[in-house]
């Protein structure tokens, strides 16, 4: 796989905050890349540094080979999906798409065919003499999307883009999104704090603390083997059992996370645990469990037997679900 | 609310109010009724007769004429520096946060809550101990002190209602720093800025006494019209010359107040 994006030791500093801390990270062509951490983590000056709207303190970012150091943001071949969209208000719908072409002095008559194709491409053909300001938000995200895309980027980057919307629209975009990255086959980066949203949609994940990466990994890797507190907490809330516990159970003294879904009540055996707390969520049922002190998440099969709050039970969890976190520094 | 609407105001607030709004307004109508009177001696009123003859002995003053080509060019060239200081200083000060911002945008509004009188004795010293004599370019720097201020006040209104992401996405698009300015500052700016240049232009019109101390020999119109109280030759004709001040100023005004009451519609869209 070609490489689109790198980061080289990368760090941006403001006075003293570290937004970004020495970053390396390699993003390859085609990839649906996800940044996800906490707001301030840093995810979102890194996606600046790739745009060119700011530039490392220290380290280079390079695009397709070539490092981007002084190259202004008009000179890279990407395109950014702004967080609030950035329509322009004194421009129509189809003239906002066009602007990149506009730009770039394509033609009037060519301008209005690529920009309608666009259009229809996000589903709005026929919208194109619409002001930004009479379109819903959702539709508002469409034209940003297709804004970006009519300059054909290498890599196109969206800051938390549905961040905005009501949930359902969310899903929706999300599907689209997905679709129209497989279509097209443009590197997306794609930043967010909702790791919902990072896990259902990415090929890839960098988890993001402190403007530091703590984790880079498949979907898969940073919900199931997360390694540190920090990524098992941040990425579906995992229990995070400490190293004293571990070390009775497995003989190693380090943290392991256990997702909540791993624990499972049995009728003999494991642990004796009070049920401290009980939410129903429609497939499951949701335990805060009581063990010596310790608390436990679970999430059990809401149709089994009727649990009730204070009810003693026992749990268990299989051996193999206990992930030891060898390397947290969270 | 709405059902304020209902609530009926005293009959005595509305004789004052009434009164009040003829106090301000019916001299200036005295002054144009005069424009026209067949008497120039006394000002007897009412007038005995009517004549146009008074707009034609204007026309024929090459004084008038040279007083308010003066006034035309001070007024141009004023709020001309002050809509380029006036839009660079509102953009430092909306889009980038630096050490005495706050100072300097109170720095900048200050001179039009100074009286007119102390900057013009502090602009008269000034120009005095640097040794610049009194010219054309004197009035107009004294003008556009106060110009640069109701500029300011348009664009800086404008750019904090302006997203900042909109500059950063033109660059995206692939437009430079002065593509981005041509095609999308402007047109969100334009009728802000068009606001801000015509109160300038009407600010520095009818200006006297900062003028009065920062001209050398020359007349601007106001100053004509003071002179010419003094010392009248031709009464009727400073009213005629009045009547024209006050349309010159009172339409750009009335102009800049219906471009900046809309707010959101824009003006300049397209290509």
């Amino acid at each position: 796989m070609k490489t689109a994006v790198h980061f080289e030791k990368v760090s941006r500093h403001f006075g003293d905050v570290k937004a970004v801390d020495s970053v390396d990270l390699t993003i390859g062509e085609g990839e649906f890349f996800a940044m996800l951490g906490p707001s301030g983590s840093g995810k979102t000056t890194c996606l600046r540094l790739i745009a060119g709207f700011d530039q490392p303190t220290f380290g280079d970012v390079s695009i397709f080979g070539e490092s981007t150091n002084g190259i202004p943001p008009y000179r890279r071949n990407v395109n950014t999906v702004f967080q609030d969209y950035a329509l322009f208000p004194h421009l129509s719908v189809a003239d906002n798409v066009a602007y990149g072409l506009m730009i770039r002095k394509v033609a009037k008559q060519e301008r209005r065919r690529v920009a309608d194709e666009a259009l229809e491409q996000v589903q709005l053909a026929g919208y194109g003499a619409r002001k930004p300001s009479q379109l819903s938000g959702g539709q508002r995200q469409r034209v940003a999307l297709a804004r970006a895309l009519v300059n054909k980027p290498r890599v196109l980057l969206l800051d938390e883009p549905l961040g905005a919307l009501d949930l359902k629209l969310r899903e929706e975009m999300q599907e689209e999104l997905k679709n129209l990255q497989r279509t097209l086959g443009i590197t997306f980066v794609f930043v967010t704090h909702d790791q919902g949203e990072a896990l259902s949609m990415a090929d890839r994940v960098a988890v993001f603390n402190e403007g530091r990466i703590m984790q880079v990994g498949t979907p898969q890797d940073v919900y199931h083997r997360p390694n540190s507190e920090f990524v098992a907490n941040f990425v579906g809330s995992s229990n995070v059992l400490p190293s004293e516990l571990v070390n009775e159970l497995t003989g190693k003294s380090v943290p392991a996370s256990l997702r909540p879904e791993a624990v499972k009540i049995v009728d003999e055996g494991g642990f004796e645990a009070e049920i401290v707390d009980i939410s129903f969520l429609g497939a499951a049922t949701r335990l805060s469990l009581k063990i010596d002190g310790m608390r436990l998440h679970a999430l059990v099969d809401g149709t089994k037997a009727a649990l009730e709050f204070r009810q003693k039970v026992r749990v268990d969890w299989d051996a193999e679900d206990l992930h030891l976190m060898y390397d947290n520094n969270g | 609310m709405r059902s304020d609407k209902t609530l009926r105001s005293p009959l005595p607030l509305k004789i004052a109010a009434g009164a009040g709004l003829l106090f301000m307004h019916v001299p200036i109508l005295l002054i144009f009724i005069y424009a026209f009177t067949t008497e120039d001696k006394t000002y007897q009123w009412p007038p005995p007769g009517y004549t146009l003859k008074w707009l034609g002995v204007t026309w024929n003053r090459p004084d008038v004429w040279e007083a308010l080509n003066l006034s035309v060019r001070v007024a141009a060239i004023s709020t001309l520096v002050a809509l380029v200081l006036g839009t660079l200083c509102a953009a430092a000060v909306s889009r980038t946060r630096f050490f005495g911002r706050e100072a300097i945008s109170l720095i900048v509004i200050l001179p039009i809550a100074l009286p007119g009188i102390i900057t013009g004795i502090a602009l008269r010293s000034a120009f005095n101990i640097a040794e610049i004599p009194f010219s054309f370019w004197t009035i107009v720097l004294g003008h556009a002190t106060f110009c640069v201020v109701v500029v300011y006040n348009n664009a800086l209104a404008r750019f904090r209602r302006t997203s900042a992401s909109l500059i950063e996405a033109s660059m995206d698009l692939g437009a430079n720093g002065f593509q981005t300015f041509r095609y999308v500052i402007l047109p969100n700016i334009g009728t802000a800025l068009l606001a801000g240049g015509m109160l300038a232009f009407a600010l520095s019109f009818d200006e006297v006494i900062v003028t009065t101390f920062t001209a050398g020999q020359q007349a601007t119109l106001p100053i004509w019209m003071l002179e010419e109280l003094v010392r009248p030759r031709q009464r009727p004709v400073t009213n005629v010359v009045a009547m024209v001040v006050f349309i010159v100023t009172f339409l750009p005004i009335l102009a800049a107040y219906y471009l900046t009451r809309g707010g959101d519609q824009v003006a300049g869209h397209g290509k």
